[in-house]
């Protein structure tokens, strides 16, 4: 007779938690040093279940197939010159954004589910982190893989990583990671696996990719579906880690509720750059940002939030704040770009016609109000031939490091102002949420590397901003950076379509 | 505990104190309820700078892009200082009037609405 | 109760797979955006093998769905014979 197949809860027990052994000649607690620090309890890492049970065979058959899928289209997409397709050349930027913004933080990822992983005494869920670190790994190949092909044909792709480590504005997604990666096992997993997976990933990767199909762009669409299938694997590792650590002790929910009051904010200022790229960036459109927040995080999140209230959690602090912002941080975001737009990697815009009105339409309350002027502002100043950059240097929040451009959410022509003074210093913080954060750890966000200061301080050579933006940060000014209109992308893409 | 870490009283490394910053110290100024500049700019002056310098010279650049910039009657703007109201001594130097490493200097002109009305 | 959701891939097998999605789960909503299918459902949903491949015509293994998933809200239980998601309140 042929040996029975397993089920799957049988496979998941033997190649999963029979991989694991006991501490017969050494201490469990030098094994795992990480696992007491932050206060955490488990009194029982055995009750640890992965709902997937994929197990590591499997695992690997499945990667594989989906990994054929997707070269398959990569080179169909190189091979028809698909990048010629897209909608509009201004779309392109927001891969700019995805590349030295994003699939960077996929390599952060890769390396914070590895020590992670190898920090759990609990075997179910160091073969889970390490899956993730694996899919972490495979999220950046794949991301490089398909931007070097737009990287042969426009401008700015080229120093993503260089500039990752540099750009101001890209140290926001850097020190949000690094924030992560440097507290405790457990608190990554409550801000990465838990916040940043289960609800705000969801954001990048599921409307802005239906825009990516929506303006032509089969690479982008394809790369971000196939990193997003592994995503839902990683959601349920993220909601499986905090039932577990609310069902092992009491005392772990002031913990938990502090990392998600902590994790959800910061999640929610680092999505202001997307929430730009899907209202200004894609110019054919999927779904406002307000709407895709009201599907991703309110309907969504609620949900999840409402199954967590059994343990005592409640929504993430300020979510009263968060909502109103809705109507507004995409606006503040791509206006603040605007104006540095001699200072970004990429190329900026002043919205069409159209599209302003389709802004008007999405966000009936806010958009004529309050920043549809500023777009008059702007193009009353290019017709004038004076395109409006701005000449001095940002105040940057200390904590999220974004430049102080929200607005107090009841008022919004009037910048939201906050300080702390610790041993002596002031600090300043766009947002309650951020001040509460630094507030609760000081020690850490002092060594916030802004740099705004960093550029003051002499430490991104210089003298000038233009030396700071070539020299420092490598980008090709006159080529990487200013307005679309008359851009090297702008001109290469009319030579290649005939158009003037 | 102010960070949770897992070495014993953790100290952080102060990277924005005055002494790193060659001499001058940050100031940084915003124009209440007008938009079109995003942010509060940020200002690498010497403490020793008077008030006139800093407003007459170092802030003019970038603040008279603005349309209702060269309208500002600056006898009527009011000033705030790290959150409270301020009146500037124009010649009297910076650190001597309060103005210190990394203070926030808001000023508001009421009677200038913004580009277009919109607080802009 | 809070709606449950799946994303998929709109794709051949993902057509297949949402026809028995459908059939089981007779109050779905389908939701179709470009290149993909949003499937909703009031507190909870399946997708059940046995007619996952009597749509498809051949062997399904439940753990194929990863091949074409995009996103899922909701507490997953998954077996050999059906992935079901469902939210508790």
């Amino acid at each position: 007779m042929a040996a029975k197949k397993l089920n799957i809860k049988d496979k998941y027990r033997l190649l999963t938690r029979d991989l694991d052994w006991e501490y017969s000649y050494s201490d469990r607690k030098e094994a795992f040093p990480y696992e007491d620090f932050e206060g955490i309890k488990i009194t029982d890492w055995s009750k640890w279940e992965d709902p997937f049970r994929l197990t590591m065979d499997t695992y690997w058959k499945y990667q594989a197939e989906k990994e054929k899928k997707l070269y398959a289209i990569f080179d169909a997409f190189a091979q028809n010159n698909a990048h010629m397709n897209v909608s509009d050349p201004r779309y392109v930027n927001a891969l700019k954004i995805f590349l030295t913004g994003v699939s960077p933080l996929e390599y952060q990822a890769y390396q914070g589910f590895a020590h992670t992983g190898r920090q759990f005494g609990g075997v179910g869920a160091r073969v889970a982190c390490q899956m993730q670190a694996i899919d972490e790994l495979r999220h950046v190949q794949t991301q490089i893989h398909a931007m070097s092909h737009f990287n042969k044909f426009f401008d700015g792709f080229q120093e993503y990583s260089h500039m990752h480590d540099r750009v101001w504005y890209l140290s926001v997604p850097k020190s949000f990671f690094n924030d992560a990666r440097a507290a405790g096992p457990f608190e990554f997993m409550i801000a990465i696996g838990f916040s940043f997976e289960y609800v705000l990933t969801n954001l990048l990767f599921v409307p802005f990719m239906s825009g990516a199909a929506h303006n032509g762009d089969m690479a982008t669409v394809t790369f971000g579906f196939s990193a997003q299938s592994d995503e839902a694997r990683h959601m349920t590792l993220g909601l499986e880690v905090i039932k577990f650590l609310l069902e092992q002790h009491e005392d772990n929910v002031p913990i938990v509720q502090k990392w998600i009051d902590k994790w959800f904010w910061r999640g929610s200022r680092l999505l202001t750059i997307v929430s730009m790229m899907m209202d200004y960036m894609l110019p054919n459109k999927v779904m406002s940002w307000k709407e895709a927040w009201e599907v991703y995080f309110e309907e969504a999140g609620g949900a999840l939030f409402k199954d967590l209230a059994r343990y005592g959690i409640k929504m993430p602090k300020y979510a009263d704040v968060i909502e109103k912002e809705k109507e507004h941080i995409s606006h503040q975001a791509w206006w603040t770009f605007y104006t540095h737009g001699h200072a970004a990697g990429f190329h900026t815009w002043i919205p069409t016609d159209e599209e302003l009105d389709w802004l008007s339409e999405k966000y009936p309350e806010t958009f004529d109000k309050y920043y549809r002027p500023r777009w008059e502002l702007a193009k009353e100043m290019e017709a004038k031939g004076e395109r409006f950059y701005t000449k001095a240097l940002p105040q940057l929040c200390t904590t999220c490091q974004i430049p102080m451009l929200f607005t107090e959410m009841d008022d919004p022509t009037q910048t939201a102002y906050r300080d702390s003074v610790y041993n002596g210093e002031r600090y300043h913080f766009c947002s309650d949420g951020c001040k509460d954060i630094f507030d609760d750890e000081p020690e850490k966000f002092v060594q916030s590397w802004l740099p705004v200061h960093q550029i003051f301080q002499g430490n991104c050579g210089g003298p000038d901003v233009g030396d700071v933006l070539s020299d420092f940060y490598h980008m090709n000014l006159g080529a990487d950076n200013m307005d679309m209109k008359g851009s090297p992308d702008d001109l290469r893409w009319k030579q290649w379509k005939g158009v003037a | 505990m102010a960070v949770k870490a897992i070495t014993p009283d953790y100290k952080g490394e102060v990277l924005d104190k005055f002494e790193n910053f060659h001499g001058n110290q940050v100031v940084y100024v915003g124009w209440d309820h007008h938009m079109m500049f995003c942010a509060p700019f940020a200002y690498p002056v010497p403490p020793e700078m008077t008030f006139e310098t800093l407003r007459s010279e170092v802030m003019t650049e970038a603040f008279s892009l603005h349309p209702e910039y060269a309208q500002i009657d600056w006898d009527k703007a009011s000033w705030m200082l790290d959150g409270d109201a301020f009146t500037p001594q124009a010649d009297v130097a910076l650190k001597d009037q309060g103005v210190g490493h990394k203070s926030v200097l808001r000023f508001s002109t009421p009677d200038l609405k913004g580009y277009q009305g919109a607080g802009v | 109760m809070s709606k449950v959701y799946i994303a998929l891939q709109d794709n051949d097998e993902s057509r297949y797979i949402v026809e028995a999605i459908e059939e089981d789960n007779p109050d779905v909503t389908v939701i179709h955006m470009p290149a993909m299918i949003r499937i909703e459902n009031e507190g909870r949903l399946s997708i059940r093998r046995e007619t996952v491949e009597e749509k498809m015509g051949r062997d399904w293994d439940v753990q194929e769905l990863h091949i074409n998933l995009i996103t899922l809200g909701g507490n997953v239980e998954e077996d050999d014979d059906e992935l079901s998601l469902h939210w508790n309140e």
